[in-house]
């Protein structure tokens, strides 16, 4: 896509492409012709040595003394047929959390960051306050946070706080994410070279304004990888609320497995969030790719 | 010469994985046979002091950390409470005396793990069943299980008299255990139960008012009652339900070439009355809860 996108453009530049009157050389031809061959034989040896790894694994691992034990354990249809909708129904309350903590972070976290790239001594307080939260909450251990959230916060007994243990862990997950995520955002905030401030203010762009039209664009679309990274660690750890009893997909999980001493929903569950998280790397690769043409594109302006 | 150097290097790769592969564990292999059929063919003379455990002349047992009260007390080496003082009973009726005794720390979800054990049995308060069975061995079980229900005194769920009574409950209990078996089998209650990781989690959510009621074996709902959360009272136990009683039993890997003789241990305790002993002993006080109808 990109090079069509280059070459399109470079053919309005250039003017019409007459009919091109170059044939190779026999001399490009023969070597063209071997690199051919090359790759022909470099496909058919990867090919063929994968074979080979693949079946001295499966001889290895099947012909282990163990294995029959180990498919039993872990690899049951029985008991994934078994795990599978309680597996499905826990993933549902993921994904919800994952949907609205992801939402809360992004904004918590922005506005931290933005809180902490603020200049004037009279923001002082709010940046020192925004530095200590980062601190604190990036330094946490995430489960010690939520214990302190499910547990603690109830236990105040204060009038009109919920002590649905899902609400309350998905606050502790966007106490710590937002941490992470401030931090993401002040790294990109701060990437962006002075000049474009200096411009922007010489142009009688106010302050605000020039966060907002000038920096900002350009500070996150360079943090969306690691963004992105934040989020599917997010998704992976919206499993933790589960501490105060809510049945995530894990736990959904360990519920069978305790009962039955059997490992397969485990796999099951592993396997349903491995299939979750391609999707949003596929969507992560995309992402970055159209941020690359739009880059060069702009560069080739 | 490259080229020489390229195929050379797979193929000494595979040679290697398939040197790896065909030797290394067979071994096991071997041993494991020889381990399976000599336990059910011809009963082993569980000689004392003489079995073949994990560490030569120690046995070893396992049981999770924390080890909960009235079970055990702080150090399940120190003999208090009821599976600690069965733990080195069964030892000495194995012909281990105190000093022969190890214990290791064995994370309840680690214990039916399908690779080799690091000890010889484990006593975690892990009830005896069919499905259980087909990953692990059991001994005979050491305790007959009655489950229970807690709930604060002022709940409205501390008046139940029956089982129908719970049904409207936000009920709790740990993960793994019969009691959340009893509580989706049994109350079948219109919410969803909260599994909670460790009944510490448990307590702390019936305190915060987070579930209406907890489920767990009677002799730790009157501990918990009686010295961890005193607003808290046992509603009531619940009959047995139907069929063969809930034993706990202890945790051999399977196959174990010691599971016949750990049993035979077991049953004379039982029948020499020491288990009931130790039960009167450091149990004593779970007797009368009402029973939910």
């Amino acid at each position: 896509m990109t090079t069509g996108t280059i070459r399109k453009e470079s053919g309005e530049g250039g003017g019409s492409a007459a009919p091109d009157p170059y044939t190779p050389s026999a001399r490009r031809l023969e070597r063209e012709r071997f690199k051919r061959a090359r790759a022909r034989r470099a496909t058919a040896v990867a090919a063929l040595s994968t074979l080979v790894t693949g079946a001295v694994l499966f001889v290895v691992i099947t012909g282990s003394p163990g294995w029959q034990r180990t498919r039993e354990t872990f690899f049951s249809a029985e008991y994934a047929r078994m795990a599978l909708p309680d597996v499905l129904d826990g993933l549902l309350l993921n994904l919800k959390l994952l949907a609205i903590c992801g939402v809360c972070v992004l904004l918590l976290g922005m506005l931290l960051a933005i809180a902490r790239t603020l200049r004037g001594p009279v923001f002082f307080p709010v940046r020192a306050l925004a530095t200590a939260y980062t601190d604190f909450f990036r330094g946490l251990p995430l489960i010690i946070c939520l214990l302190m959230v499910v547990f603690g916060v109830p236990a105040l007994r204060l009038q009109g706080v919920t002590n649905d243990p899902v609400v309350l862990g998905g606050a502790a997950l966007v106490l710590t994410y937002s941490a992470y995520v401030a931090e993401v955002f002040r790294a990109g905030i701060e990437s962006v070279h002075p000049s474009q401030r200096a411009a922007a203010r010489s142009l009688g762009l106010s302050g605000a304004q020039t966060l907002r039209y000038v920096v900002l664009p350009q500070a996150v679309r360079r943090v969306v990888p690691p963004l992105l990274n934040d989020l599917v660690s997010l998704q992976k750890d919206t499993g933790l609320v589960s501490i105060a009893g809510a049945v995530d997909a894990v736990y959904a999980a360990q519920i069978i497995a305790g009962k039955y001493f059997n490992y397969t929903p485990y796999v099951v569950a592993g396997l349903v969030f491995v299939a979750l998280t391609i999707p949003m790397t596929r969507f992560t690769d995309w992402v970055t790719a159209r941020m690359d043409r739009r880059r060069a594109q702009g560069g080739t302006v | 010469m490259h080229l020489r150097a390229r195929i050379g290097l797979p193929a000494l790769f595979v040679a290697a994985a398939v040197t790896v592969g065909g030797c290394a564990p067979q071994d096991n292999t071997s041993s494991d046979d020889a381990a399976s059929p000599g336990t059910s063919a011809a009963a082993p003379a569980c000689d004392k002091g003489k079995l073949a455990t994990h560490a030569a002349g120690k046995l070893t047992i396992g049981t999770d950390k924390p080890a909960y009260a009235p079970w055990f007390q702080d150090d399940p080496a120190n003999g208090k409470g009821f599976e600690s003082a069965v733990a080195y009973s069964v030892a000495e009726a194995l012909g281990y005396g105190k000093d022969k005794v190890v214990w290791q720390t064995v994370p309840f979800n680690n214990s039916f793990s399908p690779g080799a054990k690091d000890f010889d049995f484990d006593i975690n308060q892990v009830s005896i069943s069919d499905e259980r069975k087909q990953a692990v061995d059991f001994s005979s079980g050491y305790y007959d299980v009655r489950q229970a229900v807690i709930a604060l005194k002022s709940s409205p769920y501390a008046k139940a008299k029956s089982v129908a009574d719970l049904k409207g409950a936000k009920l709790g209990a740990q993960v793994g255990t019969t009691s959340l078996d009893t509580i989706n089998d049994v109350i079948k209650p219109s919410q969803k139960p909260a599994v909670f990781q460790k009944n510490d989690f448990a307590k702390s959510a019936l305190r915060n008012k987070q579930v209406d009621a907890i489920v767990v074996d009677l002799p730790t709902a009157f501990y918990i009652t009686g010295a961890e959360v005193t607003d808290a009272e046992v509603v009531g136990q619940f009959p047995n339900t139907g069929g063969a009683t809930e034993q706990f039993g202890l945790v051999l890997d399977k196959g174990s070439k010691l599971t016949s003789c750990v049993s035979r241990a077991v049953d004379g305790l039982r029948q020499d009355g020491t288990l009931a002993k130790l039960e009167k002993q450091w149990l004593s006080d779970a007797v009368d809860a009402p029973v939910l109808k």
